[in-house]
Order: structure tokens, then sequence, then C-alpha cells
């Protein structure tokens, strides 16, 4: 499967607030609540900077998470991302 | 409507409308210590009728309906009209209601904070506040609290306590038989029997309180406590809040609020006695 390349929503789109091991995101577009677990609000911070694939986004967190040994960290991401892309919090770029 | 009333209950003004005499004059007792201001707009209309004209006679049924409906409602008898006028109330306000947050909750207040009891129904949550709010606590309501959200306060809503079944005996045994209205046997839920609450309820119902407590109750097992995370506290009661969704970011600046701001355990009891105790032991341990 080709690695999709992804975007973060627009600057002020989503109202993320963090609550203990969950974290409530307000979406203002769509005036629905989602709660997520890790590594979910990491990959929404993660990708605010540009857009990318999950190879790259793995790249990024490495150094937030134990990511290095785990030769399959992309495909879990991948599979975040899709599943963001599914809540609408994230979009194919 | 032939036959009408008007109650405030804590912010909401109802406009009671009844094809029968019956349903409003128990309505008219139950709710005589409460302020009443005719010239201000209803808030909420609820209307009890019947279904055909010659239904107001004959097996005479009352439909619940006003601003929102539910259509597949079934009618009740005449003689739980007043469960009726209940029903639409609370139909009313879970539905319409915008102004604050929703909660289906119960609530005490004591020196200007607030113990928030929130569980489905048979959790008991009625009868522990309606037995604290006979003590030293202040009752502010057994079906809903309202949350202000700009200021995060928990205001009540002291309609009529509901008690059911096991529930009535409870709390005959300690109040003046003049504060409850007549038993409703064998409705839908069981046995209902409405409890006036005290004049200092009826008297402080617009003041806020600061939340200091959020409780779930279960009623059954033995005594237990357990703290609970944010999240946890947020999912319970966004699932508990009839208008959460419709408040759209308001509601959910108002619950992170709530939730960050207030401890939240479940607790389990075997008798009001004992559920009585935890809600004490975990209001000592909050406002030390």
């Amino acid at each position: 499967m080709a690695d999709r390349r992804y975007r973060a929503a627009e600057a002020g789109a989503l109202r993320v607030e963090p609550l203990g091991e969950l974290t409530a995101i307000f979406d203002r577009r769509s005036m629905q609540t989602h709660l997520v677990v890790a590594p979910m609000p990491e990959i929404l911070t993660a990708l605010a900077s540009s857009p990318c694939n999950a190879a790259t986004l793995a790249a990024r967190l490495a150094d937030r998470f134990d990511l290095d040994g785990e030769g399959d960290a992309a495909a879990i991401l991948a599979a975040r991302l899709a599943e963001l892309a599914a809540m609408g919090l994230v979009e194919p770029a | 409507m032939r036959h009408c009333t008007r109650i405030a209950v804590g912010p909401v003004q109802f406009r009671i409308g009844s094809d029968w005499a019956a349903p409003i004059a128990a309505l008219k007792t139950l709710y005589a210590g409460y302020p009443r201001d005719d010239a201000r707009p209803a808030d909420a209309t609820v209307r009890l009728f019947a279904a055909r004209p010659w239904r107001r006679w004959l097996r005479p049924s009352v439909h619940i309906g006003g601003d929102y409906i539910v259509p597949d409602a079934l009618p009740l008898p005449l003689s739980m009209g007043l469960l009726a006028a209940e029903m639409g109330m609370n139909l009313q306000v879970a539905l319409g209601w915008r102004r604050h947050m929703l909660l289906h909750a119960s609530a005490v207040t004591k020196d200007g904070r607030a113990v928030i009891l929130s569980g489905e129904s048979g959790s008991g949550k009625s009868t522990l506040a309606a037995l604290l709010g006979e003590g030293e606590w202040r009752l502010m309501g057994d079906e809903f609290i309202l949350i202000d959200p700009q200021s995060g306060g928990a205001l009540g809503f002291p309609r009529a306590v509901s008690l059911k079944n096991e529930a009535i005996a409870e709390v005959e045994a300690r109040v003046d038989a003049a504060r409850f209205g007549p038993l409703l046997a064998g409705t839908p839920k069981g046995d209902i029997r409405h409890l006036i609450p005290r004049a200092d309820t009826i008297a402080a119902m617009h003041e806020l309180a600061r939340p200091a407590l959020l409780l779930f109750p279960r009623f059954g097992g033995a005594p237990s406590i357990e703290r609970i995370g944010e999240g946890e506290a947020f999912v319970r009661l966004t699932e508990a809040s009839t208008n959460y969704v419709a408040l759209g970011e308001a509601g959910f600046a108002a619950m992170t609020r709530l939730v960050r701001e207030t401890p939240a355990f479940t607790i389990s009891y075997p008798d009001s006695a004992s559920g009585m105790a935890i809600v004490e032991q975990l209001w000592a341990e909050a406002v030390r």
C-alpha cells in the first residue's frame, strides 16, 4: 500500500483538551467531540508543521516514542492516520 | 387548553395546560410554595391532552405534548396525570433548554459547594439526594442539574422529588406527611410519590453552587469508592447530558472545565445509610 501523505486540519479548526489518559478534541467544523488516546494527539501535533507520510511521521515522533527497532512503526502510524482521516481530523494531502 | 397553570422551577418557567382539571389541581398543590409570576413568558410548554374529544370522559388517557413531543409515547391513565405532567416537564427541559448544560443528575449543596450525583434510574441518586436534603444539606434537584457555561457553577432544578418504590417508605419515615403528593401506584415506573422540597431549597433555587464532587452511584453490593479520571468522567457526563451536543463548543468547554476542576468517584452502597456516609466521607476529604 502506498504511504499516503496527510495534512493537519487548518489552524483553529480543532480544540484539543487533554483529560488525563484521554484527550478530548472538539472539531469546530463538524461540532463533533472525539475522544482519543496516545499516540493520536501526538500525531496531530507532529503533523501540524507540514503534511507528511507515515514514514516521515515516524521520524518526527521518534524522539517522543521509542520507535527505534520497531520496523513496523510506519505501518502502525499509517493505520492511525487512516483512523484520524476517517474521523475527519486529518485529510489526505 | 381548558385548565392551565404556570410553575417556575429553577430558571425554567413552565406553562402547563390540560384537558382535565385533576392534574392541574394536583400540580397547584405540589407547587404551592414555589414563586409565581404569571406575567413572565413561558420557557417551556407542556400539554396534557385527550387523543379524541370523547376520551376526556371515556377511559380518559393522557397524551403528553408541548414544544417537543415523543411520537411513540404511550398515553397514561388519568389517575397518573401528575406523572404525565412530570414527564412532560422533564421532556421539555431535556430537549429544549439551551442556556445551561443539563446533567441528568441529582445534587445537594452546603457552604456554596455542590455534590452532583449522576446515574441511571435505579442508581439511588434521587433517594440519596432526598435523604441528604432532609439533613444538613440543601437539595438542589433530583432529576436535572444545570451547569452555567460562563461560571462553571451548578444551578438546581428543584422540582417535586419523584420517589419510587422502596424509597417512598424510607423518606415517609422521616418527613412530615404534609409534604407528600398522592401515591401513584402501579405506574410504568412502579409506585411513585412526590415529595415537596423544603422551603430553603425553593427559596435558594436561583443560587449557583461551585461543584465540589462528581459521584456516580450504584445501588447494591458492598460499599466501595473508586476514583475515576477526568476522561472517564467526561464520557459518563456527556452520556448523562441531554443537551451537550446541542450546545456545541460551549458545552465542550463547560464539560472539560467541570471534569478538570471536580474530583470524580464511582460509589457502590448496599443501603441509604452507607451511601450517605460515603458522600459525607468524600465531602470531608474534598473540602479539607
